[in-house]
């Protein structure tokens, strides 16, 4: 689905991602876990087109869109969520979620039809908030929503594009046990339906969720392997885990 | 939309917008038709810039000038219409296009420059940008500059319309209102009203689901710009007259106070603002020669101590006699 | 051309330039400290005229009247920033436009109450009233000088206490990061109310010093603080630097263009046509400058940090 080759980035003289090699295969979830400083955001702003990669090459769905931009990428089917949230805050969760269809439906100059009676925008909103378990909460304003509940509406509105892909930084970061237990359960259920690349430091979600796991250190890409394989490596306990994690 | 305090009291005062010829002819007051012809214009002036004040989160300062413009059309075509004898141009059918046309494209120069801009340097550019076609009006001599332009006819438009009709031009006035007010419903909730709207919430993350913000913020500009246009090109026929006063940058104060007056972002709040603000200025004008001296500190008060305006109040109000709990309150409803 | 005359109006530009650097100063700093946007500003230029007027009337002294203004707008700014500004810098900027835009309204009318509607004439004491041989041949109104070594001497004073002195630090500290420097234990209040207090001197001075060249009247705050935000805006917001070169620029342009641009479109256009467009022409110029000037820096020549 997307396979990254010979991936890197500098900043003046720090290496934030070296020489990165990861395939992500269809319907998967690949989670990538490292320390920080590990590179993984600049990992995933370079996979998104946010961040111009100094060389590599990345093919997507079978295609090279190494040079594609940000947005041609979110309409290629590549969607990504953000790890602050970043949401309407004063729009209802459905009218956030239908926006995104909205944005990835082509332009939106059109002055005169309702567009919040327009079922091309709000079945796939509807659908959307279904999956990630918010359709009871749809016509909250999203500043009302929990921390939580934001988070998932940002999968929802990454979702409601349906893309083939989705790249997640740090979904469940400050959330609590609960909400992360319900979000855990939410891209379970995506599982098999669309691909996911996770970033997270939430070790229990990863070793919960992912399929196979890449850990990344000094922006290296130090192993990959399903779980167990993960948590039996050497090199990653010693580089990565600790003791205290065996 | 639910019928609530909300819509009621926007309807009442439309309805009794509507039948102020019939109770000024009833009680002999004439002179009352063109108080309110006044407020009527400005209403639809103030819809317009609230497009881009609550719904696009522009703050143009610069507003008034469309209004001169507008109105500056229909003077100078009358202008030459009797002085070159050029018929045609006496013509409303041809006047009123081209009013809007003039103001949709001082909209989309003026927007251009200004919309690459942001915060405040947005409200500075948009006043300057109105302070500069200003001194164009009172720089060209030709037209009368600072002491203006008397019109030598209102727009002709047949037999049927007569605007010299005192009544006629306030039914024009208030159909032109009406039709402002059902345009930017559609507006704001069609696709490209989200799109503005979203904007105005978020525009960082607008423009990174994929809507790319300056063509619909530069849309919704000239669009606004267009409207007010066509307000200026009615003042210019309810004065007989046109100057460069009419976009002074104070006059773009007085549309902004209206918008947050009334209540910005609300469909109806822009109309409510304007017949608040003018009846505060005849109330206090009666009162007073210095009117302004009380105006000015009521003004801060509003801004410090009001929220939502005159729309924000009724909410309260109907929330207070309904006993909503304050969250329904938040209504999503855009109107 | 008429080089005499051209030199001339370059130095009632640069004079020009200095009266709006007193206005700009104020606002940028006012604006980039407090990220304030405050109208208001011109209506301390204006009450620093209506001042001067009245004490001079009173004292008979010019050095005494101006001695006498300062503190006034002093006191004024203070009085204004304790009472209204203060509300306002959590705000947005449409509140703090709406809420300043009501005290123009107020100190206009307020003017008129007390000064009535007439404008007023404050007289140059005779010791300023001379000309000064500024190159052989050609001489220049002392006052006029005296206003531009002034300004030059209060831009080297700003400079320096911006820079260079702890209050400076403070200021800029202040508007880098309120929180830190309140867990310093400088109270940020009275900071702001001083650096408010120091704009409306500056506003102030600059009013007392236009006093005697323009009539002392209603709405003369309004026209030069206009020039003022295209100053700001030009030089970038909350520059200093950026303020005093946009202002000389926009004085030297606005005032050689209005006395040149006839000329200039005679080169071009008939007769009739360049003295019908010149006068608009010229009063659109600041304008036109600021808008080539924002297409290509939408964030003005001396953009602040981290913008």
């Amino acid at each position: 689905m997307l396979e990254v080759k010979g991936m890197q980035k500098r900043f003046g003289g720090i290496v934030a991602t070296d020489n990165v090699h990861i395939d992500v295969v269809k319907g998967e979830i690949h989670a990538i876990i490292g320390p920080n400083g590990a590179g993984k955001t600049t990992l995933i702003n370079q996979l998104s087109g946010e961040m111009k990669s100094d060389t590599g090459t990345v093919l997507f769905d079978g295609s090279d869109i190494t040079r594609e931009s940000a947005s041609s990428r979110s309409l290629l089917g590549l969607a990504r969520s953000f790890q602050i949230t970043s949401i309407f805050q004063d729009f209802t969760a459905e009218d956030n979620v239908a926006l995104a269809v909205q944005a990835h439906d082509g332009h939106s100059f059109r002055f005169w039809k309702p567009a919040r009676s327009d079922a091309r925008l709000r079945q796939p909103a509807r659908t959307a908030l279904e999956k990630v378990g918010l359709a009871e909460r749809a016509d909250i304003v999203a500043s009302n929503l929990s921390h939580g509940e934001q988070r998932q509406l940002e999968i929802a509105m990454a979702l409601a594009t349906q893309p083939k892909m989705l790249l997640l930084d740090e979904p469940m970061a400050g959330m609590g046990t609960l909400e992360s237990g319900r979000m855990v359960d939410t891209l379970k259920s995506l599982k098999g339906d669309i691909t996911i690349l996770l970033i997270e430091h939430d070790m229990d979600a990863v070793f919960a969720l992912a399929d196979r796991i890449t850990v990344l250190v000094y922006g290296r890409a130090i192993a990959t392997g399903s779980p167990d394989e993960i948590r039996a490596n050497e090199d990653v306990r010693q580089a990565y885990l600790g003791d205290d994690h065996a | 939309m639910t019928l609530s305090l909300r819509t009621i009291v926007p309807a009442a005062v439309l309805v009794l917008l509507g039948l102020v010829p019939v109770i000024a002819g009833a009680i002999d007051e004439p002179f009352y038709i063109d108080l309110f012809s006044r407020m009527l214009i400005l209403a639809i002036g103030a819809s317009s810039l609230n497009l881009l004040l609550g719904y696009g989160g522009m703050v143009s300062f610069g507003h008034a000038v469309y209004l001169g413009i507008g109105a500056y059309v229909v003077g100078i075509f009358s202008f030459h219409s009797v002085e070159d004898g050029i018929e045609w141009m006496a013509s409303g059918y041809v006047q009123i296009p081209a009013a809007l046309i003039a103001s949709a494209v001082f909209g989309l120069i003026i927007g251009a420059i200004s919309l690459r801009t942001r915060g405040v340097y947005f409200i500075m550019i948009t006043l300057a940008f109105a302070q500069m076609v200003y001194f164009l009006g009172v720089g060209i001599e030709y037209y009368g500059a600072d002491d203006g332009l008397t019109l030598y006819g209102r727009s002709e438009f047949g037999d049927w319309l007569d605007l010299n009709e005192s009544s006629t031009l306030y039914y024009v006035c208030f159909v032109a209102l009406l039709l402002t007010l059902f345009v930017s419903y559609k507006l704001i909730n069609s696709r490209f009203g989200i799109a503005i709207r979203s904007i105005k919430s978020n525009e960082r993350r607008t423009r990174a689901i994929g809507i790319p913000s300056y063509r619909y913020r530069l849309t919704c500009f000239v669009i606004a710009a267009t409207i007010c246009g066509f307000a200026g090109a009615l003042l210019a026929n309810r004065t007989d007259f046109v100057s460069p006063d009419m976009m002074h940058w104070t006059r773009s104060g007085d549309l902004i106070i209206m918008v947050v007056l009334g209540g910005m972002g609300t469909l109806f709040g822009p109309l409510l603002g304007t017949v608040g603000f003018l009846l505060v200025e005849e109330i206090l004008s009666s009162y007073t020669e210095y009117w302004q001296l009380f105006f000015g500190p009521l003004l801060i008060l509003i801004v410090i101590f009001g929220k939502g305006g005159i729309d924000g109040l009724i909410q309260a109000l109907a929330n207070l006699v309904e006993r909503k709990p304050k969250a329904a309150a938040q209504s999503r409803d855009g109107a | 051309m008429n080089w005499i005359l051209l030199f001339e109006q370059f130095l009632n530009g640069f004079q020009l330039g200095i009266l709006l650097f007193l206005l700009a100063a104020g606002l940028t700093l006012v604006f980039g400290i407090m990220d304030l946007i405050n109208l208001a500003h011109g209506s301390l230029y204006m009450m620093g005229a209506y001042f001067m007027a009245t004490f001079v009337g009173w004292t008979d002294s010019f050095m005494l009247a101006a001695l006498l203004t300062l503190p006034a707008c002093l006191l004024l700014g203070v009085v204004v920033e304790v009472v209204t500004l203060r509300r306002l810098y959590d705000r947005d900027h449409l509140d703090q436009v709406l809420a300043t835009f009501g005290l123009i309204l107020f100190f206009d009318e307020f003017v008129r109450l007390i000064w009535g509607p007439a404008g007023l004439d404050v007289p140059l004491p005779d010791f300023l009233e001379t000309s000064f041989e500024i190159l052989p041949g050609v001489p220049y109104p002392t006052y006029r000088l005296a206003i531009i070594l002034t300004g030059l001497l209060i831009a080297l004073f700003l400079y320096i206490l911006v820079t260079k002195t702890r209050i400076g630090m403070r200021i800029r500290a202040g508007a880098s990061n309120r929180e830190m420097i309140g867990a310093l234990g400088i109270n940020i209040q009275m900071l702001f109310t001083l650096v408010f207090g120091l704009g409306a001197v500056l506003a102030g001075f600059a009013g007392l010093m236009a006093a005697p060249i323009f009539t002392v009247e209603i709405g003369m705050g309004a026209n030069i603080l206009i020039l003022a935000f295209v100053v700001i805006v030009i030089g970038g917001i909350g520059s200093i630097r950026g303020a005093f070169i946009a202002s000389l620029v926009v004085g030297i342009i606005d005032t050689i263009g209005r006395s040149f641009l006839p000329d200039l479109l005679d080169l071009f256009l008939d007769e009739v046509a360049a003295s019908t467009a010149a006068p608009a022409i010229s009063s659109m110029m600041t304008y036109i400058l600021m808008a080539v000037i924002l297409t290509f820096r939408p964030q003005g020549l001396f953009p602040p940090r981290g913008a």
